[in-house]
């Protein structure tokens, strides 16, 4: 048992708690009978706000639970333990010819976290959330005992309870995951600008029809750009070529002591970016790395925020919503902090977890600096943008949400409130998430 | 808990008649669930608050003369409240002008009440904190901690021995998860000051109010309020005779 200082990917609301590494089942099981102030898991610590901490409590890293990754090419699909980092199984994966389903902006999540925030990639138009490839699970709930979760049959209330359940069913020790083949690792990249904020969303349309992997990158640094954008489409090449899979860092960011994101650097870097997209349409043959997860490429750069951190904001709204979109873009560019790192992407079909972000529509996420009241107040006035049209917030990205606006957002949620105290009754699993927002 | 931006779900305050604190407890509102007032006079403070927050708010006997029982209030709080995610040690009694005239008794009085009191208070809300895990601890120092003047020399003296306090405490907090915030406002005009002749750069409730807000945010160990007043360490420098003059205004 060792007290570590925790916090989100974010860097915001640092909290104490006691943190117990197990590496097999009944130690997991020891670590969840002890806690009196609740007890959560966290693997590589990726959620940006609370998710996976609890002050005063236990955390249990999942980082231990490596059983060994093994692919039944009959059935394509890979069981590994929920330790495994996305970027570990990939770089397993593809020179078997084998890609993962679904894979979130980066490739530093545990599988576990991974099916717990129910995450979602550039391809979620066609192939839906991770949940959806999801074959089974292994849980162990706070009673120390070890359940196998199937999608369908006597088990499935538990399993959607759990695949977007933030962790508070228990501890996730081991998945099967249906897997697509691919070639090799190299993908066709098609990279387009467009002018302003409606032609952006205009093509979005047309890409998703298009092409298996879409995303827009919007310019909200300045209202006078409109809020240009430029589209990312692409699609895995049938030939075989050598694998790069995942890549490796190539700088790390030190603990800053201010925020270097300030408005000046943020307009630079959009312009560098906007002019880095060409004139023309065009496509070029593109690692996985560069594609799914270019921020990858410098570690710790959530620290270029300086002490306070930052937080992102990401909220989905319905199809016919795209109207909310426009208000949310117009008001965070007209804020007194404009926004660094802005996605839009468009979300197909959801899956059965009543907890689940993505619903059909538009997904719009944002990073902001931690360090303004000014920005917490736009922040909250957006919500209410976002509840109006029918949307929610993405409980994995939250560290700042009101509690009353929940139960709005995710409608299910007495669903997942019910099977979840059947799980675990004497409510043992909690995270500072879960008590902020009155989850459990 | 507190959020990304240092808002708390519940606070406690200390000194709960405070001008400053309730000011403050205004600007977070919107994120506060529950609220625990501790004072002296807990019944007319509870009425006189009725309406003011969509808080739930709570009251609690405090007497800061009486060290004794702030152990077991904040313990009684915290239980209400479920965490103290913000505690803020706000209570003060500036006393009369001060001369040769005072009573021993009267500078006795000031001083325990306004430092050992207060300290008091601070230890019992830090131990709690720790044992949380999490959680702010804002301590209301004053700009006359750092250079008495002639005419609030017991309060300034205890505030001087205050302000050391709470910023040691912050270093005996590190590495538990929660942490103090000393904040020393300048000349405020409020109830403790009424009929007094402001102070250069003297300032209302409410600005302070966002200081304290902003410094939450900004994870500051120290706020003054308004920010110039951070140059007051200064005045230290400064030759008596000329010090004495000044202050005398």
């Amino acid at each position: 048992m060792t007290r570590r200082l925790l916090s989100g990917w974010g860097g915001t609301a640092a909290v104490i708690s006691d943190v117990r590494e197990p590496i097999t089942v009944a130690e997991v099981g020891a670590a969840l009978a002890e806690p009196d102030r609740g007890v959560i898991g966290r693997g590589l610590g990726r959620s940006y706000g609370d998710a996976a901490q609890r002050a005063g409590g236990v955390v249990v890293s999942t980082l231990g639970l490596r059983s060994p990754v093994t692919v039944d090419t009959d059935s394509a699909t890979v069981t590994a333990g929920a330790g495994w980092s996305l970027r570990e199984l990939i770089d397993e994966l593809v020179p078997l010819g084998w890609f993962f389903p679904v894979v979130p902006g980066t490739a530093d999540v545990t599988l576990g976290g991974a099916i717990a925030a129910d995450v979602h990639g550039k391809n979620h138009h066609r192939s839906g959330s991770l949940g959806s490839h999801v074959r089974s699970l292994d849980l162990i709930t706070a009673d120390g005992r070890l359940h196998r979760l199937d999608p369908q049959g006597a088990s499935g209330r538990a399993f959607w309870a759990t695949v977007g359940g933030m962790g508070l069913t228990g501890v996730i020790t081991e998945a099967t995951v249906a897997l697509r083949p691919v070639a090799g690792d190299r993908l066709a990249v098609t990279t387009r600008r467009h002018g302003d904020i409606d032609a952006v969303m205009t093509a979005l349309v047309e890409a998703d029809a298009a092409h298996e992997y879409t995303v827009a990158w919007l310019d909200l640094a300045d209202p006078a750009r409109g809020g240009r954008g430029v589209i990312d489409a692409a699609d895995h090449l049938d030939q075989a070529a050598p694998v790069r899979a995942t890549g490796s860092t190539r700088a790390t960011v030190p603990p800053l002591p201010v925020n270097v994101v300030q408005p000046p650097v943020t307009r630079v870097f959009n312009e560098i970016w906007w002019r880095r997209a060409p004139l023309r349409p065009r496509t070029t043959a593109g690692s996985f790395a560069r594609f799914f997860h270019p921020l990858d490429a410098v570690a710790s750069w959530g620290r270029l925020y300086g002490p306070t951190g930052f937080t992102q904001w990401q909220m989905a709204v319905p199809v016919d919503a795209a109207d909310a979109v426009r208000t949310c873009a117009e008001r965070l560019a007209n804020g007194t902090v404009p926004p660094s790192l802005v996605v839009l992407k468009r979300f197909g079909a959801a899956d059965a977890a009543p907890l689940s972000f993505p619903q059909p529509g538009w997904t719009l996420a944002v990073d902001l600096a931690a360090n303004d009241p000014a920005t917490a107040t736009l922040l909250d006035a957006l919500d209410d943008v976002v509840v109006g049209a029918g949307g929610r917030i993405y409980l994995t990205k939250d560290a700042r949400l009101r509690p009353d606006l929940l139960a709005a957002m995710y409608p299910r949620i007495d669903e997942w409130r019910a099977e979840r105290d059947r799980l675990d009754p004497g409510r043992r699993m909690a995270s500072d998430l879960s008590l902020r927002l009155g989850l459990v | 808990m507190n959020d990304a931006f240092g808002r708390p779900q519940t606070a406690l305050v200390v000194g709960g008649g405070s001008d400053l604190a309730l000011a403050v407890l205004d600007r977070l509102d919107v994120t506060l669930v529950r609220v625990g007032l501790a004072a002296r006079s807990a019944d007319a403070l509870a009425s006189a608050v009725a309406d003011r927050f969509t808080a739930e708010v709570r009251t609690f006997h405090f007497d800061a003369a009486d060290p004794t029982e702030h152990a077991t209030m904040v313990d009684e709080a915290a239980e209400w409240l479920g965490d103290i995610d913000l505690a803020i040690v706000a209570h003060g009694d500036l006393g009369q002008p001060f001369s040769l005239e005072t009573t021993p008794e009267e500078v006795a009085r000031l001083i325990s009440v306004n430092h050992a009191g207060a300290a008091a208070a601070c230890q019992a809300v830090a131990r709690c904190l720790a044992a949380q895990g999490h959680g702010t601890l804002v301590a209301f120092s004053s700009v006359a901690a750092m250079r008495p003047r002639l005419g609030n020399l017991p309060y300034a003296s205890a505030k001087a021995g205050f302000d050391a306090f709470a910023l040691g405490l912050d270093h005996a907090l590190a590495g538990t998860g929660a942490r103090v915030m000393v904040v020393r406002p300048g000349f405020v005009h409020t109830k403790m000051t009424a009929g007094l002749a402001p102070q250069p750069l003297a300032t209302d409730a409410a600005a302070v109010a966002d200081a304290v807000v902003d410094g939450l945010v900004k994870g500051k160990s120290v706020v003054w309020a308004p920010a110039p007043l951070a140059l007051t360490p200064a005045l230290r420098i400064l030759p008596k005779a000329l010090w004495r003059r000044l202050s005398e205004r």
